[in-house]
């Protein structure tokens, strides 16, 4: 444990050495979703808001179904 | 028009999947596609496809709830109420969303929540006209007086609602689009371009409505057959 934890504060620091050298240059991030004024990043929440919706109303569905069978099935089996 | 609810399978699962779709599309296509460059709108443009589409919705909403309320006055069944109540129901949800939705979009573009603009005062009156319906319906005991005197005051609100939301604010001036004079959507207020979000949105929504109301009418027939049910038992 404590040859793992010296092995990954080395690398630690040697990443933050790293970073710092290369802090000059142009680093590659992941530009495209910030472009146009982070409008990306709306349009990504909206998505899953609208795919929890629609998810939720799927189970709701299937629930109001196996509601409909249970009814079903208990006035059959009743004389 | 009844018919083609019918034709919406409430078990069946083209419909469904064809609203999510569209209404997926709709986000993305209605944040990303080009929009024209207006003064003081600017980008607000874009909550055309998803404001205007609460009001259409509502409106077929409530056609599909008069429909169904002719059918109850000219043969009586009960089922007839069911689906027009529902209707009417998921249609209120449709219009407290549009207000919602245009009073924060006229904060930032006339100014003020509130503009006291036909068209947004027109809507408020047909909105408080339903709520109304629903207060009718509460008031009265019996199962058959209530679907009778509902389904008479339902085409009462549906015609009431025409004049308020279309006729009106066409007849004075308005700061909606399409208003004072114009009719609807010509071609100097809906972009071409944009057609291609807004008639998607608009299907999208209406589809949406359907399934939301389906479910409602489903969960409403159990309700009823079990009541049934016990009465029998009871008696």
């Amino acid at each position: 444990m404590k040859l793992m934890k010296r092995v990954f504060s080395i690398f630690l620091v040697l990443m933050t050495a790293l970073l710092a050298h290369a802090q000059p240059q142009e680093i590659e991030m992941a530009d495209g979703m910030r472009a146009e004024g982070k409008i990306y990043v709306v349009v990504a929440i909206l998505v899953v808001i609208l795919l929890g919706l629609i998810g939720y109303l799927v189970l709701l569905d299937r629930k109001t179904s196996r509601l409909e069978e249970k009814y079903k099935e208990n006035r059959q089996s009743r004389p | 028009m009844g018919g083609l609810f019918q034709m919406l399978n409430s078990k069946s699962i083209w419909w469904k999947s064809l609203c999510a779709l569209l209404l997926m599309y709709s986000v993305v296509g209605g944040f990303l596609m080009r929009v024209p460059r207006l003064s003081i709108v600017n980008e607000t443009i874009r909550a055309l496809y998803y404001h205007v589409p609460m009001w259409f919705g509502m409106v077929f909403m409530f056609l599909i709830s008069t429909w169904y309320a002719v059918k109850y006055l000219r043969n009586h069944r009960m089922d007839d109420d069911i689906i027009s109540v529902e209707f009417a129901n998921t249609g209120l949800v449709f219009g407290l969303l549009g207000i919602v939705t245009g009073m924060i979009w006229a904060n930032y573009t006339w100014g003020t929540p509130w503009h006291g603009d036909p068209k947004q005062n027109g809507a408020a009156i047909a909105l408080l006209v339903y709520f109304a319906y629903f207060v009718l319906r509460g008031s009265l005991r019996n199962d058959e007086q209530r679907a009778r005197l509902g389904a008479v005051y339902n085409i009462f609100a549906f015609f009431a609602m025409i004049p308020l939301i279309f006729i009106i604010p066409r007849m004075t001036s308005s700061m909606h689009p399409g208003s004072g004079g114009n009719p609807g959507f010509n071609m100097y207020d809906l972009d071409n371009n944009m057609r291609k979000v807004f008639y998607p949105a608009v299907i999208g929504w209406i589809l949406l409505g359907c399934w939301i109301a389906s479910l409602r009418i489903r969960l409403r027939r159990i309700e009823e057959r079990i009541l049934d049910e016990a009465y029998e038992k009871g008696v």
